[in-house]
């Protein structure tokens, strides 16, 4: 067994209404970033999990993440990063 | 016909809930601890309004995974009825008994006054006591509260008549939708496939006596009380 450290990105899924990310965005223009086009906001989760290797750790990642982490209803995740700890 | 309210850390509504029950309609409430695999033989199941587990992570992601919620879940499967209150709502829909999701108002900020919600269908075990169009007065407090499913599950929502309540405009025109947190269609409450679990925002038992400001909440806990009453 080793341990691991991963990173998950959860995001609201595109096309449901973001109103923090629209937010977020409307204050960059202000403050000048015209080009910016588009934000979401989302979570960073870092999970350290004990695993034979990283493709178990990654799996097991993925099943937390359609259990409870992420609300297959509303959002997307994407596992970040997966590290020795 | 005894009610089981359930208390989860960061339950809020619990008592009014408890209240509404006992005081208004005169029938037996019992708390469920969060903790416990003890529904105490209840007729109904209350998922009360508050902030479970501080809604860590989403509104009730966690509560739906603590011990008790096990034998609610099991309960609305043999077709108990469950009301589903605010956080119980949110509760609901990530338990899987209710399809779709409550994400945080359009406006960014926690809702807290009287809105007016319009009564869409009167055939399920929690509003056969109004009449469709009816139009209730009652409180909402939520940060969560937006409804949110794919087309596709509202139109079989709307299609199955399973919206039971709409978030309803002012006075002058209380047929059209608005919606104050940004619900799609406006939706303030829907049952489950078979209509034994009813998930809504607004705050019916705050709303069970004028001195409260409204008692339009009322014949909810009297349509139980006709439909299932033992």
């Amino acid at each position: 067994m080793s341990r691991f450290r991963i990173a998950v990105h959860i995001t609201p899924r595109r096309g449901i209404l973001d109103p923090q990310g629209k937010t977020v965005a409307d204050a960059l223009h202000t403050l000048g970033f015209s080009t910016v086009r588009d934000v979401h906001v989302g979570r960073h989760v870092i999970v350290e999990v004990d695993a034979g290797t990283a493709d178990s750790a990654t799996a097991l990642t993925r099943e937390m993440c359609e259990k409870l982490l992420a609300n297959p209803v509303t959002e997307d995740y994407e596992i970040a990063s997966v590290e020795g700890a | 016909m005894r009610f089981g309210i359930v208390t989860f850390p960061g339950s809020n509504c619990d008592y009014d809930a408890y209240q509404a029950v006992v005081e208004t309609i005169g029938e037996e409430a019992v708390y469920l601890w969060h903790k416990d695999h003890d529904l105490k033989q209840s007729d109904v199941i209350i998922l009360p309004g508050g902030f479970s587990y501080g809604d860590y992570l989403r509104a009730g992601a966690i509560a739906r995974f603590s011990p008790v919620m096990q034998d609610v879940i099991a309960f609305a499967k043999r077709g108990g009825p469950v009301l589903a209150i605010c956080n119980g709502f949110q509760i609901a829909c990530e338990a899987g008994l209710l399809p779709g999701a409550l994400l945080r108002n359009a406006s960014l900020k926690y809702i807290c006054e009287f809105v007016r919600i319009r009564v869409e269908s009167n055939d399920t075990t929690f509003t056969n006591r109004y009449a469709v169009g009816d139009i209730m007065r009652v409180p909402i407090a939520h940060g969560d509260g937006r409804y949110t499913a794919d087309d596709e599950t509202l139109n079989r929502l709307e299609g199955d008549g399973r919206v039971v309540f709409r978030y309803a405009g002012g006075p002058a025109d209380a047929d059209e939708w608005w919606s104050p947190n940004g619900a799609m269609r406006a939706i303030a409450g829907i049952v489950n496939e078979t209509g034994n679990v009813l998930g809504m925002m607004p705050h019916p038992e705050r709303a069970v006596d004028s001195l409260l400001g409204s008692d339009d909440g009322l014949r909810v806990f009297e349509s139980m009380l006709a439909r299932i009453g033992v």
